[in-house]
């Protein structure tokens, strides 16, 4: 089993439905999110491109917060998912530092938080509430190990990109372009 | 911009009471506890579910809110089975918890009162602003006739409302929704077709091989379906075409962005029919059998060159010829969209008129991909005695406008402020769901209205600007706290939801139905009020309708075949259109009758002077207006709007991104508060944009205040439809300055 998010760019209008969801569904305090949008704008007027695009952490395999971790707080789970062990987590926000995605945000009750692939959700047999939610459908989750999913059909099929591939991460949030 | 009398009263001079404590569901659980005990915690959880439909905006998407043990709304989520969000709600959906969390809200009824010579709010008891609200609604219909007393409504609580009024006596009724809104695509589409486009609208995007938009945002505006339709349609492969001088989120999807220079779009729009015409590309049978007027239309058109277009539009030949070709190419599963806020340049319905003159040509009306015949439940009335019938009433105060449906909200404004001929003098306003001076233009005329009136009842969930000029306020509960009527709107097949109360209401805040039995009640009108829950009301209909409220409160939705046949035309079938003709007039007899154009021409209008920018405005996609800014989830995603310039005008003014400007428009008219420049391409060099709906100034508004600016501000000039009385609202032209204008004055 290895997790995987896809994000169709030439679907997301950058709605931020995803963060809102990802807000109720874990109490992420208001002023704090797990998951935003960018927009980036390319060209002259009016020869311009326009991407926008739901960002999160990206569960890497090479996840550099989890080797920075001084308590072993951040660790991998089944499905390649990077969790945050509240109560081991000092704080100290290395792995914040750490992370090219600045994915990782402190939470004001002292631990560090981020997205986590809505695990409480998976175990449930639901999709991520971002993916669920989603308006335009340019979501899509599942299993990569599984040549059938859909995620791995839209890799095999589909022109896409990772962020910071250049930071050696190997992450499992892709981008259709 | 002072007013006298009626001085703005700042609702916190009193103090309402302290804010609530929330607890979060983190902290209920401890602060430090194992991740792996939360996961479980959450898995454990046992939410309870309620039916409700949204009302953060209009599109009014079905959902389940979601209550944990202790009560709380924790989440809400579409219902799979609704039509208008297939399980999905958009961002102001998802965050409509924050609509009932917000601590802003309006919390007791209040009663404007004199202390010490000045203006304030007293609390006061339902008890008592209900009676004073019956005892003056009385005293102006004993002197003035309940024509007199007007209602100004958006949203759900209108119609409550809107029977109370009826019943009293008053048609005096208004909302923006019409007349600052999307009018004058009805009147263009009910000349053309006969038919009003209505909401939703009744475009099939997730069929269609071509969209083309003019100037809407879908995407930007979530009217939800749509938008989903609109991803769908991407998917299939659909070709988009977006005519807008802003890249806008679509234009980025779309393969033609044609990047029109503002106010031009009825000559892009002759163009295009010039060259479906002259090259014999329009859907001949169709046309022939279903359309009256084309050779008028070919002989009107004949001008209307691709060449002429590109010097009024600056969109070069090649590109309108090739655009046109695909959408002829594509036909008649292409749908020119009609638009929803069209209040544009002052001859909306004509360009209306134009959009629906290209689909006729192209046969998008009853074809699958264009345009489907829509169809709706008609929910029975809860029996009430008839209305009685009033001497006068919005349309009498619109007549000027022969096309005007509904009321028009500017004209029932100019009807309250005295003057010699006035023959419908207004006297009390009651506004519900609708922030007036944040609404509609002119807000000069509109605070002199408001200055003008005897009597001013404001109801509204939030202290929106509206509730300082009130001289009662009440404070009404959220969509999550009470019953509504039975939503039943148009669509492929018919539907009907309900809205149950998710939790009790917070604070001394009432539904407005219980608002409106009430003042009924003290007004004699028991006979409309024959129930004692509005519970009973909705049983009672959906027991008509062959299902229940018990029924209703597990499924949420429910949906019904169709009845009047199929979604679109067979071939060669007859149809009726319910035009004068019976038939899509591409020539109108009854415009030229009443001497207007028979078919649109295009009109210059007014371009920026030197030093002056088009005001441009839009939606934001995760706010409604300016009703949602303060709500906690959905300003934590955009608390203010930005003034979008494009590099060379910032180059020229060196204006730099997230510098702080203030505006000035064409009349001298001062943005209240500064905005932040962002600096992109994607905005024109003779236009500025932002945001609509920002800009607050009332404090009562913690986190709305004093951000950003208020596009409504400075609209102070209006171009009047001259068929239906629609506000043409961009032809205001602003300057930027970059010294602050204010530092010598107090705000």
């Amino acid at each position: 089993m290895r997790y995987a998010m896809i994000i169709d760019t030439l679907k997301c209008v950058g709605c931020s439905d995803c963060v809102v969801a990802c807000q109720t569904e874990n109490d992420v305090p208001i002023g704090y999110c797990r998951d935003w949008i960018t927009e980036t704008v390319n060209g002259a007027y009016p020869n311009l491109e326009l991407e926008l695009k739901s960002e999160r952490c990206n569960h890497c395999d090479n996840a550099p917060c989890v080797r920075c971790c001084p308590t072993g707080a951040s660790h991998i789970v089944d499905g390649g998912i990077v969790m945050v062990t509240h109560d081991e987590c000092i704080g100290c926000g290395a792995c914040i530092e750490s992370c090219p995605y600045d994915a990782r945000y402190q939470h004001p009750d002292g631990y560090v938080d981020k997205c986590t692939f809505c695990h409480h959700r998976l175990e449930k047999g639901q999709l991520p509430a971002c993916v669920s939610v989603c308006p335009t459908k340019c979501m899509y989750f599942g299993d990569l190990d599984n040549p059938n999913s859909e995620v791995s059909q839209l890799l095999k099929n589909r022109k896409h990109k990772t962020l910071a591939p250049e930071a050696g991460t190997d992450p499992h949030v892709f981008y259709l372009i | 911009m002072t007013t006298s009398r009626r001085k703005f009263i700042k609702i916190s001079a009193i103090g309402l009471g302290g804010v609530a404590a929330t607890t979060s569901a983190l902290s209920m659980f401890g602060a430090n506890s194992y991740l792996d005990d939360l996961v479980k915690q959450n898995v454990s959880k046992k939410f309870k579910r309620t039916a409700t439909y949204c009302e953060v905006c209009f599109w009014k998407c079905a959902g389940w809110a979601h209550t944990d043990e202790d009560g709380e709304i924790k989440k809400i989520i579409g219902n799979d089975d609704d039509p208008h969000c297939n399980g999905r709600l958009c961002p102001r959906g998802t965050g409509g918890v924050g609509m009932y969390n917000d601590e802003d809200r309006l919390k007791t009824p209040l009663i404007r009162t004199t202390v010490n010579g000045e203006e304030t709010f007293r609390k006061a008891s339902w008890e008592e602003a209900l009676d004073l609200i019956a005892s003056k609604f009385k005293g102006f219909k004993d002197t003035y006739g309940a024509e007199s007393v007007a209602l100004f409504k958006h949203g759900s609580p209108g119609s409550h409302l809107e029977h109370l009024f009826k019943a009293f006596g008053s048609d005096t009724i208004a909302e923006p929704a019409y007349a600052q809104c999307r009018g004058p695509r009805e009147t263009g589409f009910g000349l053309t077709f006969g038919s009003w486009i209505g909401s939703p609208e009744p475009t099939d995007i997730r069929d269609t091989k071509c969209l083309v938009l003019i100037g809407s945002h879908i995407g930007e505006n979530m009217h939800n379906s749509q938008v989903q339709e609109m991803s769908d349609a991407i998917d299939n492969g659909a070709t988009i075409i977006t005519v807008d001088p802003r890249l806008s989120t679509a234009a980025s999807k779309s393969e033609h962005w044609l990047a029109i220079k503002p106010a031009t779009d009825i000559a892009l729009l002759l163009s295009w029919m010039n060259v479906i015409i002259e090259e014999g590309l329009y859907n001949k049978k169709y046309v022939e059998k279903y359309g009256l007027g084309f050779d008028q239309l070919e002989a009107h058109v004949k001008q209307f060159t691709p060449e002429w277009a590109y010097g009024i539009t600056t969109i070069e030949p090649k590109e309108i010829r090739k655009t046109a070709r695909i959408m002829a190419a594509a036909a008649p599963s292409v749908i020119i969209h009609p638009g929803r806020h069209v209040t544009w340049y002052g001859d909306d319905s004509q360009r209306g008129r134009a959009i629906a003159m290209l689909n006729g040509l192209l046969g998008s009306w009853g074809n699958r991909g264009g345009f489907y015949f829509k169809e709706s439940l008609k929910v029975p009335e809860f029996p009430h005695p008839e209305y009685p019938e009033p001497k006068w009433g919005w349309k009498e105060i619109g007549k000027k406008y022969p096309y005007a449906e509904m009321g028009i909200t500017t004209e029932l404004v100019q009807a309250t402020i005295p003057s010699e001929n006035n023959e419908y003098p207004i006297k009390a306003w009651l506004v519900a769901g609708t922030n007036l001076v944040n609404t509609l233009p002119q807000r000069e005329k509109t605070l002199e209205a408001i200055e003008a009136v005897e009597f001013m009842v404001v109801i509204d969930t939030m202290p929106m600007e509206i509730t300082g000029y009130a001289d009662v306020v009440l404070p009404e509960c959220t969509y999550l706290e009470r019953y509504d009527d039975i939503r039943s709107m148009t669509n492929r097949i018919p539907s009907i939801a309900v809205r149950v109360p998710v939790v009790e209401p917070k604070y001394d805040s009432k539904p407005a139905w219980w608002i409106s039995k009430e003042i009924g009640e003290r007004l004699g009108l028991h006979d409309y009020f024959n129930y004692n829950d509005f519970e009973e009301v909705i049983d009672w209909q959906l027991h008509e309708l062959g299902t229940s409220l018990e029924e209703m409160k597990k499924i949420g939705v429910k949906t019904f075949d169709r009845k009047s046949g199929p979604l679109f035309l067979e071939e060669g079938q007859d149809h009726y259109f319910y035009t004068p003709s019976g038939k899509i007039e591409f020539y109108s007899q009854q415009l030229a009758d009443k001497g207007f154009d028979p078919m649109p021409v295009y009109t210059a209008h007014p371009e920026p002077p030197q030093g002056f920018y088009r005001l441009n405005y839009g939606r934001s996609p995760m706010h409604t207006f300016s009703r949602t800014i303060n709500n906690p989830n959905l300003n934590a995603l955009k608390s203010e709007n930005t003034l979008w310039v494009n590099p060379k005008v910032a180059r020229m003014m060196s204006l730099k991104t997230n510098q702080e400007v203030w505006l000035k428009n064409q009349d001298d008219i001062i943005s209240t508060f500064s905005i932040k420049v962002r600096v992109t391409e994607r905005v024109r060099w003779d236009s500025i944009y932002m945001y609509h709906g920002f800009g607050h100034n009332n404090k009562e508004l913690t986190r709305a205040f004093g951000k950003g600016i208020s596009d409504t501000e400075l609209i102070s000039k209006i171009a009047m439809d001259p068929l239906m009385g629609g506000t043409g609202l961009r032809g205001n032209f602003v300057a930027i300055l970059t010294e602050n204008p204010h530092k010598n004055t107090e705000i």
